[in-house]
Order: C-alpha cells, then structure tokens, then sequence
C-alpha cells in the first residue's frame, strides 16, 4: 500500500476543503471497500479524509414526510431501524441481503453507495482496465463476464455495480444531499450512478471532492408494499447476480404506485421504467407482471457467460410482484 | 507516516505508534502480539480476523488502525472474564458454547472450549473470537429488534448469522443445535 496522510477533519466544509486542495486525496467510510482497493494497489490516495464520524450517523424523520438516513450511519444500524424496517422494508432487507454482520458494522451508507464494481480485472492491477486506467482496454469483453451487465453496458466496460442497497433505494426514489466545494446540492440516487458509455473511469455523477452528507427517502403511499429479492451463486455472503427491489401499491386490482430497480444487471441500479408504465394503472396479475417483465428486459444485450441472467431477472421480477400481491406480502 | 494512537485492548490502555497504513488486524498481531485473531484472506473474505469494536463484531483486516482511536477493541484473549468462566444456566459444563446469540456483553462468553464437547464447536482459534461474538443483538439477519419483530432464531438465521465466517469448522452440522442450545439457555438465564 502506498503510504498516506491520515485527517479527520471535524466539519464537513474543511473536509471538503481538504479534496479540493488534492486531487489524489479521498474520503474515508468504514473502509470496507477502499482499505481493500489500496491493499489491492487500484486506489492511491496521498490523504484519506476520515468522513466516517463527520455526517449523521441515525434516521430522522422529516416535517414534510419521509426519512433522512446520515451518510455515516453503519449499514447494520440502518437496516435493524424501527422506522426503516416498518416503512421502508425493502430497503432493511436489501441491506441484510449484503455482504456479512461484521462488514455491515463497519459499512457506512454514504462508503456503501460508492463501493466500486467487482469486476475481477479492475481489482487486478496486472490487466487492462478502461475504469482504472482509462485507454487500456476491457479485460471483461473477452473474459469472464459471469457477473457482468447485460443493460446499459458499452464497449469500454461491461461492469455491474455490486451494491444491494442502492438498488433499494433507486426504487425508493431516494435523494442524496451533496456539499461540494461550491455548496450543497440534491442528486436523486438514479442519477447519482452513471451508465460507462465512454467515460467508464466515472461511477457516478459526483464530483471530486463531493460529500455525501445524507440520503432522504420521500413518504411512501401508506398502502404500498416493498420486496428486495436477490439472487446469488451461495446463499449468503456474496454479491447478487441478479437482485429486484419493488415498491408496489394495489386498489381494487389496479396498480398504483409501482417503482422497479433491478440489480446485478448494470453498471447503475437499474430503474425498469418500461415494466413500470406498463404496469401502472393495469391489472394486478401474474400476465401482466410476466409481460412487463418481458418488456423490460427486451433491451438486454447479454454476453457469453451471463446469457442467464435475462430469464432469471425476468423471472424474480415475476416472482416479486407475485409475492407483494400475495397475502404472504401483506405483512410488509 | 507514522502516528500515535491509543486503543483500549481487552480492558488495558495500550498506546503505540503505528504507520497510517496499518490495518487493526496488524497493529494487535505484530504490535501487540495478540495473534488469536487470525489473517486469513487480508480482504474481508473470511472473518477470520474478527473481533469485536466498541462492542460490534468487524473484519479489523479493512480497519485502518489510525481510524480507530480511542476504541474499546476485544479479541479472543480478551474473552475470559476476570472472575472466571461459568456455564450458562442448564447446559453441562462439557457442552459449554463460545457462542453469543442474544447478548452484546463479551464477558458472557465462556472460552475455553477450543475443541472440547460433543458439539464439535471452535476447531480452531480463529473460528473462536469470529463466532464468540455470534451475532450481536445489533445487527446479523434479524437486527436488533429481532425478538420485537417476530423474527425467530431458527436454522436460517442462524446460519445467516454465522456466514461472515469462512472456515472449514463452519461444515459441522452439529454447531447449528449447539448454538440454538446455547442461545435458548440463555435466554432462559434472562
Ligand atoms: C467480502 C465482501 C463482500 C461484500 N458483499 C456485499 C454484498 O453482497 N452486497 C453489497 O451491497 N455490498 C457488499 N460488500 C461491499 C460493502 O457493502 C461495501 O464495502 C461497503 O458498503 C462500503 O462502505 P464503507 O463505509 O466501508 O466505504 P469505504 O470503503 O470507506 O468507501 C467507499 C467509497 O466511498 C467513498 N466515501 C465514503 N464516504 C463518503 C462520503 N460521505 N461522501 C463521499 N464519498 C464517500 C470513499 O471515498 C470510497 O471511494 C462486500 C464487501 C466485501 C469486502
Ligand atoms: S468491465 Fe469495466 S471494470 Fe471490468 S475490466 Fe472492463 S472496463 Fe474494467
Ligand atoms: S482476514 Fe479479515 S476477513 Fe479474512
């Protein structure tokens, strides 16, 4: 590991301030993922800012409805919250569907956010790879693409985003609030994470030197159900092949509020809007959920070794409409 | 660059000077020379460096050292109470678990265990401090508010709470009835 200057400034704007001054400087969560990307040689901060007691670490609830959860508050806080596991199910379980207990305690929900892809080639800094070194190549186009994406996906990268909480909270409309260097500002979650395109070295639509200071869930409809399911080659502690996070509300057998993310699939949690308009203001069946599933995924362009994953994406898509619907859902 | 940090391991102060980059892992196995956590993947994989921080089981191989000053950090030599180790109330001595289920409180552990018992528990250290914490009452599958939410400590869940380790010991299928046993007298002793 390269060595580094070590900070933990006490106020968000000299944080900031700190990244500003230094392009190679970097923000420090809990570690999880960066400790491990500088073992590994693929980050090379000269200063890790430590951020992880700077933001709120609890859920608020807000005068105008919904929650904010602070950027530091620990995935396993987050996900054992009365408030988030009574209101925002989905997004509990999404959390508890990641990686282990003892990472969950470290994890923060800003650090979580960013986690960077595990596409196996950019974690080896002996082969071509267009997100660390741009210009190099994609290892991944001609390699192992198990875990790779099969929406959105360009020629310069095909890599998936690993995280499971995201993807719950693409489908909570979840907002981030920013401080940067010229102020503070709000990105929804489905805009904070970029396609590659050609620029795949950019995960996100942040800049350098942008702070996560919160994450705001807005209210949902009182009557509305949510679902995260995941799909994984063990039955825990491994990152989802395919994953679906579902907000739905049903009248009278029509749908109402319906929001769709799928994970696993994308370098973005992948909101599936077309199933989404499909969907709304329909019947509430099994048909109409395996037709907009269909849909959805008609833009899928897989690779060699992750053709699967187009049948098993619309089939958990199905199975979790299925199950919000059934009375087995009406409990969450 | 080096820093001096304080860190309060297993109940004493202990303070050094360690370089940035080191990792909590490596400030107690080299520095202190506390090796019952053990290194195993270096990257968060195995749980074999477990212990626990301010009373929370984490993977201290992705801790950074300088990040944890001032923090309470308990290993597996810092599991045996002061006054002694006591069986939970109903289990027999030889069946005596180094599994938490349902208490955050390290000192509720009785360690010792390595190896002994019909259940088969803890083959090795490194499976000891990782499994010691079980699943703190904070977090694991069914977090804190599991007995408030229904949720049940069944064979699921306790294998869920016990995937953060990888170790062969983890295939005895007779540690899921042992930590079930445990938890209940446990509970019992509440
Ligand atoms: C073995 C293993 C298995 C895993 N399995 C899963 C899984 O199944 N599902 C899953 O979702 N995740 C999984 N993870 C990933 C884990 O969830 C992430 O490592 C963790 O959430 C990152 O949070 P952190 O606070 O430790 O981030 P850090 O490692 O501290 O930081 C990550 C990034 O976020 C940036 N950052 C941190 N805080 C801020 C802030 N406030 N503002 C701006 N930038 C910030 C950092 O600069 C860094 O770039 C796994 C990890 C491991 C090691
Ligand atoms: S898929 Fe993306 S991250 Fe993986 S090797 Fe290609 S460019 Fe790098
Ligand atoms: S050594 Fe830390 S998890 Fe493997």
């Amino acid at each position: 590991m390269r060595p580094f200057r070590y900070e933990r400034p006490d106020d968000p704007l000299a944080a900031v301030a700190l990244l500003a001054d230094d392009p190679t400087a970097t923000f420090l969560g809990g570690g999880t993922n960066l400790v491990d990307l500088m073992k590994l040689g693929v980050a090379r901060p000269d200063v890790v800012v430590d951020v992880a007691r700077l933001t709120g670490r609890a859920v608020e609830t807000l005068p105008e409805g919904g929650v904010r959860i602070g950027a530091a508050m620990p995935n396993s806080d987050l996900a054992a919250d009365p408030v988030i596991r009574h209101r925002y199910p989905v997004l509990s379980q999404a959390l508890l569907a990641g990686a282990s207990g003892q990472l969950r305690n470290l994890a923060t929900t800003a650090g979580n956010l960013l986690q960077r892809t595990r596409c196996v080639y950019f974690q080896d800094v002996t082969t071509p790879c267009n997100k660390r070194e741009p210009g190099s190549g994609c290892s991944a186009v001609d390699g192992w693409t198990r875990h790779h994406a099969v929406l959105g996906a360009s020629q310069h990268c095909v890599a998936t985003h690993p995280s499971d909480m995201a993807v719950a909270m693409a489908a909570l409309d979840a907002v981030v609030q920013v401080q940067g260097a010229r102020g503070p500002r709000r990105i929804p979650v489905v805009e904070l994470h970029r396609l590659p395109g050609d620029e795949p070295q950019r995960d996100t639509s942040l800049e350098h030197g942008d702070l996560i200071t919160s994450v705001d869930l807005p209210d949902l409809p009182v009557t509305a159900r949510s679902h995260y399911a995941k799909v994984r080659d063990r039955a825990s502690y491994a990152f989802a092949l395919v994953s679906v996070a579902a907000v739905l509300d049903v009248h009278d057998g029509i749908v109402g509020h319906v929001h769709i993310a799928l994970g696993g699939v994308a370098h973005k949690p992948w909101r599936a809007t077309i199933a989404e308009d499909m969907l709304r203001g329909g019947p509430a069946t099994t048909d109409a959920f395996r037709a907009a599933a269909v849909a959805e995924l008609t833009r899928a362009r897989p690779l060699p070794d992750n053709a699967f994953k187009v049948p098993l994406a619309r089939n958990v898509l199905v199975s979790v409409l299925g199950h919000l619907t059934s009375s087995a859902g009406a409990g969450r | 660059m080096d820093v001096e940090i304080t860190l309060q391991v297993n109940g004493v102060d202990r303070r050094l000077v360690v370089d940035t980059r080191t990792t909590l892992l490596d400030a107690l196995r080299e520095r202190l020379g506390l090796t019952g956590a053990k290194k195993g993947c270096d990257h968060g994989q195995c749980g074999a460096c477990t212990m626990l921080l301010d009373g929370r089981r984490v993977n201290s191989c992705l801790a950074l050292a300088v990040a944890h000053q001032g923090a309470d950090v308990v290993t597996i030599e810092g599991l045996t109470p002061a006054r002694g180790l006591h069986p939970p109330a109903g289990v027999p001595r030889p069946r005596r678990l180094p599994v938490r289920l349902l208490h955050p409180r390290p000192d509720l552990l009785g360690p010792g265990d390595a190896g002994r018992g019909p259940s088969g528990l803890a083959q090795c250290g490194r499976r000891r401090a990782a499994r010691g914490d079980g699943a703190p009452a904070r977090d694991g599958a069914a977090s804190d508010d599991a007995a408030s939410d229904g949720v049940v400590l069944d064979d699921d869940e306790i294998r869920e709470r016990m995937s953060g380790n990888l170790c062969r010991c983890g295939a005895y299928a007779n540690i899921v009835p042992a930590i079930a046993e445990y938890a209940t007298a446990e509970h019992a002793r509440k």
